[in-house]
């Protein structure tokens, strides 16, 4: 069972990353970063039926990690939303890329 | 004193510096809730951090006095390779908050939640430092991280700043992505998350490479976003421009510090027995950066956008020291990393002076004259700029040389050209803001505005800054003994765990 849940967390991480590169909104573009950290969070529940119970735990730290980041994320983004009206990333250009 | 990892206490002990820092942040943002609303400046705040970060430097003082592990692959190191980190951190972070003090007072930011974010990011930073696990390191760099995210966009009134928040946070989160699917692979090769058993696997030949490698490249993209090795440049500049300016000097010294001795931790000791498959990647980077962040920043016309790619520039000369893999270069770092955080707050603390306390005045023509107007400043500037570009005399220079000596002893040839032709290179830049400084005539009109007040603590960082820059540039011999002993400590421990793992 490891190589299949393996091969699922890695076409899920590869999904979020080209999300992340292909959508213009900050909003999308920030679920797939969370999509991204549920992909590495499947991967080690599906490492830890063969080296051990920490990697269920790091799935913890990884949801509280993820929760915090959403937060602040999500801060920001009403942020600068005050200032633009729209959360896509394109017309945020008063510093060149 | 013997630290024992069978009993808690001594957990507790060994992570005294990161735990004073971060009861001391909440103890700074509770402060913010009993502040009277009229009028008072926040600079007690300010100096409510500064008195924080000198416990943790007492702290870590009472660590670096003889304080050793038994056991030596628990979750946390002590060692002085962490330890001259934490110096290299505190000191860092105590400068930006020092030139912070004006600042955020004239912006009239929210003073505590500014300081409390700025110690709980350095209590991430050393967490980084201490960190002997993939996942502490990553706890450390989620908390530094999110604590600068809010930072960088700590300004909401000003767009470029809100800007800067939400371009260093999709990116940031992004790379942490790929960071944490390399510490994944890594558990699944070799069934553990320590940096030392790490090591050993890879040495007994027990790590499956199909996991081991893509997990190391992992590891190394999400390292090289943090420490913005080029490609994984792009949102450097565009963040350290909108950022408030005393944020950018925090972000450019300490952030990078943290990155960099993490990344060393986990590529010399963890990953030491696959060198041969990453230093060729690293060589390459290394190469590109020092290269495209010295050719991009001679065309800028920002100061501060300049040095940002000066930043880049560096964080290449460091990666060098990383290609060479040996204690030279280790301790060649370790110098460099302290001397580059010194002259590059100090070289911001100028440009905030210049934008008088705010986001302004930070083309280069606004220098024009700067230096007949402000002579003492001016020549404080000259020297950090001489000393970013590696001028003999200067400290800058020490480090460069350090780092150049530990590539030799590795024999990289090719980079330790590049890495002398593109410090000529960055001349130029340099010294063309001190070209404006003293050839120049004003603007029109920056006589009749309101004159550049220096306050007084940002006139004591820029002196001591310089005075450490030139002391350090002439008699070297102490910094430089206490990194050779730093960079030891890292060796010494990664062969008292592989010895006694052995028979």
């Amino acid at each position: 069972m490891l190589t299949p849940a393996l091969y699922l967390s890695a076409v899920l991480f590869v999904v979020g990353t080209l999300g992340v590169i292909v959508r213009r909104n900050a909003i999308i573009i920030f679920l797939c970063i969370e999509l991204q950290l549920n992909a590495v969070n499947l991967a080690f529940v599906a490492l830890s039926r063969y080296t051990g119970i920490e990697g269920q735990l790091y799935v913890f730290f990884v949801m509280t990690v993820a929760a915090a980041e959403a937060a602040v994320g999500l801060a920001i983004i009403i942020s600068i939303f005050r200032h633009y009206e729209t959360v896509n990333v394109d017309k945020f250009n008063v510093l060149k890329w | 004193m013997l630290l024992d990892y069978g009993s808690s206490f001594h957990y507790v002990l060994a992570l005294l510096p990161e735990l004073v820092l971060a009861i001391w942040g909440m103890g700074v943002l509770l402060a913010g809730a009993y502040r009277k609303r009229d009028g008072s400046s926040g600079q007690e705040a300010g100096w409510l951090a500064l008195a924080g970060l000198a416990l943790a430097a007492v702290a870590n003082g009472w660590l670096h006095s003889g304080v050793s592990e038994v056991g030596a692959a628990g979750m946390i190191a002590v060692d002085r390779f962490r330890l001259f980190a934490n110096w290299v951190l505190i000191l860092g972070a105590g400068l930006s908050v020092v030139i912070s003090l004006p600042y955020v007072a004239r912006q009239k930011l929210q003073a505590e939640e500014y300081y409390c974010l700025i110690l709980f990011a350095v209590v991430g930073m050393m967490f980084m430092a201490a960190a002997r696990d993939l996942m502490i390191i990553f706890l450390g760099l989620e908390l530094m991280s999110i604590g600068v995210y809010a930072l960088a966009g700590f300004n909401r009134r000003d767009r470029r700043s809100a800007e800067a928040g939400l371009k260093y946070f999709l990116l940031g989160a992004f790379s942490s992505g790929f960071l944490l699917f390399g510490i994944a692979l890594v558990y699944g090769a070799a069934g553990t998350t320590n940096v030392h058993a790490v090591a050993m696997a890879v040495a007994d030949g027990t790590a499956a490479s199909a996991l081991m490698v893509p997990g190391a490249a992992l590891l190394a993209t999400g390292f090289a976003f943090k420490v913005s090795a080029v490609p994984f440049h792009m949102w450097t500049p565009d963040v350290y421009e909108g950022a408030p300016t005393p944020v950018t000097a925090f972000m450019a010294a300490t952030v990078k510090t943290a990155g960099f001795v993490a990344f060393l931790r986990v590529f010399l000791v963890g990953l030491e027995g696959l060198h041969g498959e990453w230093a060729d990647v690293l060589w390459w980077i290394s190469a590109i950066t020092m290269v495209a962040g010295n050719v991009v920043a001679l065309v800028q016309s920002s100061v501060k956008r300049m040095l940002a790619y000066s930043s880049i520039a560096h964080g290449g000369y460091l990666l060098v020291a990383l290609v060479a893999a040996n204690d030279t270069a280790t301790s060649g770092m370790l110098f460099y990393l302290l001397v580059y955080t010194i002259m590059t707050v100090g070289a911001f603390a100028v440009v905030v002076t210049v934008g008088n306390q705010s986001e302004a005045n930070a083309r280069i023509e606004d220098y024009g004259g700067f230096g007949w107007r402000k002579p003492v400043l001016g020549v404080f500037m000259t020297v950090l700029l001489l000393s970013l570009a590696g001028f003999p005399g200067t400290a800058g220079f020490i480090a460069k040389y350090h780092l150049l000596l530990g590539a030799a002893e590795s024999r990289l040839w090719t980079l330790s050209v590049i890495l002398v032709l593109t410090t000529v290179v960055s001349y130029w830049y340099y010294l063309r803001v001190a070209w404006y400084m003293w050839m120049k005539e004003a603007p029109e009109g920056v006589d009749s505005a309101e004159p550049a007040v220096t306050p007084f603590a940002t006139r004591l960082v820029l002196a001591a800054s310089v005075a450490v820059i030139i002391l350090a540039g002439v008699f070297p011999g102490a910094a430089l003994d206490l990194a050779a002993g730093s960079a030891e400590g890292l060796r010494g421990v990664s062969e008292a765990a592989g010895s006694a793992a052995g028979p």
